[in-house]
């Protein structure tokens, strides 16, 4: 589709689809900050939920952590890349942030297993209900962002649309940024 | 068709034949859909209070077209009145099909920043409107707990009885928030960026201001509450206790998320309404607009207070009393703004050469009409006096007073005034004024009646009065409300009768019927897909409220934003 002359103007100086994403991430702060806002209210109103809290695996989130940090390190550098007008490298450095997406969901599959089954489900108490729905909202976040990265990926390796690869990038940095203030809430406040 | 060949090459790409219509980019294509979807749903929202007033009127009787109504399906008409004419009426309407159809057009550019998130938008809006629908049909009805959907209530299927009911009313909101949010983003980006060339922030017209300025604060609003309804489905269907104070839960978090975004929700809607009427009241007072940066600053100071108000809906919660009074305070505050803007656009009318047209006579009922409700406002903000009105009928004769202004009066004034734009066609001036004192005078006898009786003591959620004797008396009262609705919904039969009327036969629109200055009307009636030439797009030169200028071309008592300073003919 032939873009209109409307999407290529800039009357602020900041290009469309940047000013776009950072609205969108400003829809996002809020979402996550009314969840996040409802669950320190509720951690502060209840002491006792340390107990359960003490059931998470804090190596496993530190694990977690440090993998998404440095998946958002190569989206950096893709940037980099796009930013020099090479496409295909651009692209390289995007699946392997995708790598990182990809090893973030299977440490996490494996430790709700675990927890899972050793009966700390959703409904187990307080805790555990915010627990799933705020690192599950997180994680859908990641999933999504990583296929969204995938169809970036491949056009930049085509040479097209490279401001994408930034765009994504700002993205990833926020989903990154939400897991900062997700781990120490639920893994290291004990 | 002339037109069409002129500039072919731009508008024959995109979907041919009835795809033009629904998989069409074009936003005057989207605000269209938007505006029949809403416009169906307002009458399936109206259907819904006539069924219930009747009930009220007359109780246990069958209702004509309907039948008995059983209190579960009373509950499940009140609620989704509620949310229908709110989400689905409301806000399509008023900012999803008029910002659509006025952004682009009034900026002076050839279409949205992002036509297929904006396409997609609807679609999203259809499907929340499909399972809302579908939800008043599934075992155990439609949901009967309000729109407000407070828990408990809300989120044990043992306390409402409508297990699916409720749960495909909360999807079908939560979808219609994702609509609004990529319609939102768009509204917000192409204002922005895609403005006309020249088109500086104080030379944009009140209309996509105050339609940017309601996208951002739903923006900012509405996420606690989609968290909110994340958990609240969960509670609803995974068995958590987020809203559960038997499991450590908190019913009165949801009220918080829950009005956080409600009250805003006012000012989200009352905005583009506002925004409109302002730009009616400038172009037929044939007077430059009053105050256009106190009417923009008091907007942005009232989108900022409006995220602390909203614990005043709670006064009755249990909340700290020390809290109802910081919101007490910032209730009354918020009204200061708010006056300032009516009484502003007042001021644009004081010299003006005022010509009554129907959509003139739509936007000054919406000011005096708007006032009222604001003032009975004032009542409910102060936590002493709402101990005893909370939950009455005045709350809800009130609301409806700010509401109907926005959703109905202002809406017809919009429509009016930009019909033939949309349409190409002039609508029939009798048949409008018809229809206005049609419906603006039973709205009165329907609400003013609902005032004396909530100051009566009439609690709102009462299925049948006849259980209540010390209520008995006031019985001609509910009456005279349900007759009066009954005429306003039979004046509206004068509006569709006169958009059929004057869709296939009115005469021709010209491209600027009411010699307004604002750039849509530089457009062909109706604007062909990309809206100018692509290579005629309008420059700006001045500001959108130049009326009576001495410096305008000789014999125009407005001066086009887009007219160049040299076409004027030297003076003197």
């Amino acid at each position: 589709m032939q873009k209109p002359i409307a999407t290529t103007r800039s009357a602020t100086g900041i290009p469309t689809g940047r000013l776009a994403v950072w609205w969108v991430l400003a829809s996002e702060v809020v979402i996550f900050g009314g969840l996040l806002a409802s669950y320190v209210m509720h951690r502060l109103g209840h002491p006792e939920w340390a107990n359960a809290a003490a059931g998470t695996n804090t190596w496993i989130g530190a694990f977690n952590t440090f993998v998404l940090l440095s998946s958002s390190f190569t989206a950096v550098l893709a940037h980099q890349a796009a930013e020099h007008g090479d496409g295909k490298q651009a692209a390289r450095y995007l699946f392997m942030t995708i790598g990182g997406a990809a090893t973030f969901i299977l440490v996490k599959s494996a430790e709700w297993t675990h927890e899972i089954r050793e009966g700390f489900t959703i409904t187990a108490n307080g805790f555990w209900s915010f627990y799933y729905t705020a690192a599950g909202l997180h994680a859908m976040h990641v999933i999504a962002g990583a296929i969204v990265m995938a169809f970036v990926a491949r056009d930049a390796a085509r040479g097209r649309e490279l401001q994408r690869v930034e765009l994504i990038g700002i993205y990833w940095h926020f989903v990154d940024v939400v897991w900062i203030f997700l781990f120490p809430l639920l893994y290291i406040a004990k | 068709m002339a037109q069409t060949h002129e500039h072919g090459a731009h508008a024959d790409h995109g979907p041919q034949g009835i795809l033009k219509y629904i998989w069409s980019t074009d936003h005057k294509i989207i605000a269209m859909q938007y505006l029949f979807t809403g416009m169906f749903m307002a009458m399936v929202g109206g259907f819904m209070a006539y069924v219930f007033r009747m009930q009220l009127a007359f109780p246990g009787t069958s209702v004509p077209l309907y039948g008995v109504v059983s209190p579960a399906e009373y509950n499940a008409l009140i609620t989704n009145h509620g949310s229908i004419m709110i989400f689905w009426v409301a806000m399509p309407v008023l900012i999803a099909a008029f910002g659509n159809f006025c952004i682009p057009l009034m900026i002076g550019a050839d279409d949205m920043v992002f036509p297929r998130i904006n396409r997609l938008s609807y679609q999203v809006f259809l499907l929340s409107v499909l399972v809302v629908l579908a939800s008043l049909f599934v075992p155990g009805g439609g949901f009967g707990g309000a729109w407000t959907s407070y828990p408990p209530l809300s989120a044990n299927s043992a306390y409402n009885l409508t297990r699916l009911g409720a749960s495909m009313w909360l999807t079908a909101v939560a979808l219609e928030f994702v609509a609004f949010l990529l319609g939102g983003i768009n509204f917000i980006t192409t204002l922005m960026n895609s403005r006309a060339p020249g088109m500086k922030a104080y030379d944009i017209p009140m209309t996509p201001w105050m339609i940017v300025i309601a996208s951002i604060v739903f923006m900012l609003s509405v996420g606690p509450l989609i968290a909110g309804a994340i958990m609240l489905l969960f509670d609803q269907n995974l068995g958590t206790g987020f809203f559960d104070p038997n499991r450590g839960g908190d019913p009165i978090l949801w009220q918080h998320l829950f009005w956080f975004f409600g009250h805003p929700e006012v000012y989200v809607v009352l905005f583009p309404a506002i925004g409109m009427v302002i730009d009616i009241i400038a172009t037929f007072a044939r007077k430059k607009l009053f105050g256009y940066k106190i009417i923009l600053y008091t907007a942005v100071a009232t989108a900022v207070l409006s995220f602390f108000v909203w614990a005043h809906h709670q006064f009755i919660a249990g909340i700290d009393p020390r809290m109802a009074n910081i919101f007490t305070v910032t209730t009354l505050l918020i009204s200061v703004p708010i006056a300032e803007m009516l009484f502003v656009s007042i001021a644009t009318l004081y010299g003006g050469s005022i010509h009554l047209t129907t959509p003139m006579l739509w936007a000054l009922a919406f000011i005096g009409e708007f006032l009222i409700g604001g003032v009975t406002g004032i009542f409910l903000g102060a936590s002493g006096a709402d101990v005893y009105l909370h939950d009455t009928y005045f709350v809800l004769a009130h609301f409806h007073y700010t509401f109907f202004p926005i959703a109905i009066i202002g809406t017809f004034a919009a429509f009016t005034y930009w019909f033939p734009k949309m349409f190409g066609k002039m609508m029939d001036d009798r048949l409008g004024k018809i229809h206005f004192w049609g419906t603006v005078i039973p709205f009165n006898v329907i609400f003013i009646p609902l005032f004396v009786l909530g100051l009566g003591g009439q609690h709102r959620r009462i299925y049948n009065f006849q259980n209540f004797p010390e209520l008995q008396h006031m019985q001609p009262l509910r009456i005279l409300a349900t007759g009066a609705l009954i005429v306003m919904l039979f004046f509206q039969i004068f509006f569709f009768w006169n958009v059929i009327k004057s869709w296939i036969s009115g005469p021709k629109a010209p491209k600027n019927p009411w010699k307004a200055n604002t750039l849509e009307w530089t457009a062909d009636s109706p604007p062909p897909h990309g809206n100018w030439p692509p290579d005629q797009l309008p420059k700006v030169y001045r500001g959108p409220y130049e009326y009576g200028h001495p410096d305008a071309p000789e014999g125009m008592d407005y001066w086009p934003q887009n007219l160049p300073p040299q076409n004027q003919p030297a003076r003197g």
